[in-house]
């Protein structure tokens, strides 16, 4: 049912596409049919293939190398008030410098390679990770707290069998954004400076006016980032069956 | 009890307490004596649950409070405490709710400790549930799960807070009937906003009210407990409970 509604959509999202190129008659090297993207899609598979598993691998990486930074911090300030005091208004400040604005000078220190891109990666899905998981661990219900206390619970028991599991469903929240946005790390260090990736095709292939090609990986990166968003959803759902979902309370039942 | 000796009695004297810039208790006296079960009540906001807590170490009282127990052996470790709501962790099974305790001190939970967690789940009804989830539990169940977690961790002092309130009142008869029997021997000090609560299952209802919090004299209910919800003398001390109560309410 769910894969028979996201064809629909997509079905509906093509045709709006046709539509546009139909009214508008705009020329394919501004706003290429969708047939031609598919063509593309097809027929450059192998060169896409190539470059996307790049941006894949630097995704992947910067996905895993980012959450576990974030962890490790979220814990940290959790456990430690002079970490809080020191550590997080730097934090904070850090969030103020778009990795935008940093790009060049990590491709500058770390190369043309795969390094530039995990470490831009790694920076955007820290911070969403890091704040949903130390807010989490904030949160957790007093009442839980006291009971571990009369029960005699050493503050790192309570951090790691109370407060911890009792942040797994605001971690997860972080790391499904974190999956949503790995991407534009990766893409942005391939637009800087790379000699390989999507990031890279894309750029080469809109200056040589192969917009179709622009698309296509447009198209693939559109469905690597569902497809690990999807992925890192799931895997998180079966982690934590325990995590009320009102919204979906009717379509599954748990225990 | 596995103890084996008397449960202590505690002794709170000249206890003092300012919150938020009010001064919630001035040289309150309160005693438990060993074995008994008291009952607070008191208005809403009067400082119940905070003396519960004073006792059960997750306030600090300021000087000059003292607070011993009767055989003078400090109390840590030898309270148990049962909240407002179950507070059952929703990632753990219901037996691993009930031997948390465990958990949290870091030992484990040995043959004989999951012996009595399965003995006490059968005492409160829920043998077939042990591996289930709390989200799967009626309110009334997930109580009676906190309740079997109370009395895994057999412990000589009791410590209540509104346990019973968020369930219909035909289970809250059930569970202060089974409470009555399973901590039947041990100290126990129940805060309740439930006057037939009290009565059922208490040797000492007080009242608190006023500020700074004063106590009233006891109320004795007299014969065992728990007794009948229709029992003439109850319904008298109830009578007289409620005029106490609505005192109180005036007072403070």
């Amino acid at each position: 049912m769910t894969a028979l509604r996201a064809l629909i959509t997509l079905a509906g999202l093509v045709l709006v596409w046709q539509g546009l190129v139909w009214l508008t008659g705009l020329p394919p090297f501004l706003l290429p049919p969708p047939e031609r993207v598919a063509l593309r899609l097809w027929s450059d598979a192998p060169l896409l293939w190539e470059h996307g598993r790049w941006t894949l691998l630097e995704i992947l990486l910067g996905l895993v190398l980012g959450t576990l930074m974030g962890s490790l911090a979220a814990l940290v300030l959790a456990a430690s008030a002079l970490a809080r005091r020191w550590l997080l208004p730097l934090l904070v400040v850090s969030q103020a410098i778009p990795v935008f604005a940093i790009a060049p000078i990590l491709v500058l220190w770390l190369g043309y390679g795969l390094a530039s891109k995990i470490a831009m990666s790694t920076l955007v899905i820290f911070f969403p990770v890091t704040a949903a998981f130390y807010d989490g661990l904030r949160r957790t219900e007093p009442g839980w707290l006291d009971l571990a206390r009369t029960m005699g619970a050493s503050p790192l028991r309570l951090l790691l069998r109370i407060r911890l599991p009792a942040a797994l469903p605001a971690f997860a929240s972080g790391v499904r954004v974190a999956a949503a946005v790995a991407p534009i790390g990766a893409v942005i260090g391939e637009w800087v400076g790379a000699s390989a990736g999507l990031g890279y095709l894309m750029l080469h292939a809109n200056a040589r006016m192969q917009t179709d090609l622009t698309f296509a990986a447009l198209a693939v990166l559109a469905l690597m980032a569902m497809g690990l968003w999807t992925l890192v959803d799931q895997i998180l759902r079966h982690a934590l069956p325990w995590q009320p979902d009102s919204l979906s309370a009717g379509e599954r039942r748990h225990r | 009890m596995s103890q084996g000796t008397a449960p202590p009695s505690v002794h709170l004297r000249s206890a003092r307490l300012t919150y938020g810039g009010v001064r919630l208790f001035d040289g309150l006296d309160l005693d438990l004596p060993s074995g008994q079960w008291i009952s607070l009540l008191g208005p809403s906001g009067v400082g119940k649950t905070t003396v519960l807590r004073m006792v059960a170490g997750l306030v600090q009282p300021e000087p000059p409070t003292t607070m011993a127990a009767g055989d003078s052996t400090p109390l840590a470790g030898r309270i148990a405490w049962m909240g407002q709501q179950d507070l059952l962790l929703p990632w753990l099974s219901v037996r691993d709710n009930v031997t948390l305790g465990d958990r949290l001190r870091g030992t484990r939970t040995d043959a004989a400790g999951m012996a009595r967690a399965s003995r006490l789940l059968q005492r409160v009804g829920l043998a077939d549930e042990a591996t289930a989830r709390p989200a799967a539990l009626s309110g009334g169940m997930r109580q009676r799960v906190a309740l079997a977690r109370t009395l895994y961790e057999d412990r000589p002092l009791v410590l209540m807070d509104e346990p019973f309130s968020a369930v219909d009142a035909i289970t809250r008869l059930r569970l202060q009937d089974l409470a009555a029997e399973l901590l039947a021997g041990r100290t126990v000090l129940l805060v309740t906003h439930d006057p037939l609560e009290a009565l059922r299952l208490s040797d000492r209802v007080l009242v608190l009210s006023g500020r700074p919090v004063r106590l009233s004299p006891p109320l004795l209910p007299p014969g065992p407990a728990p007794r009948a919800v229709d029992d003439p003398g109850l319904l008298a001390l109830q009578g007289q409970l409620l005029a106490r109560l609505a005192a109180a309410e005036v007072g403070s």
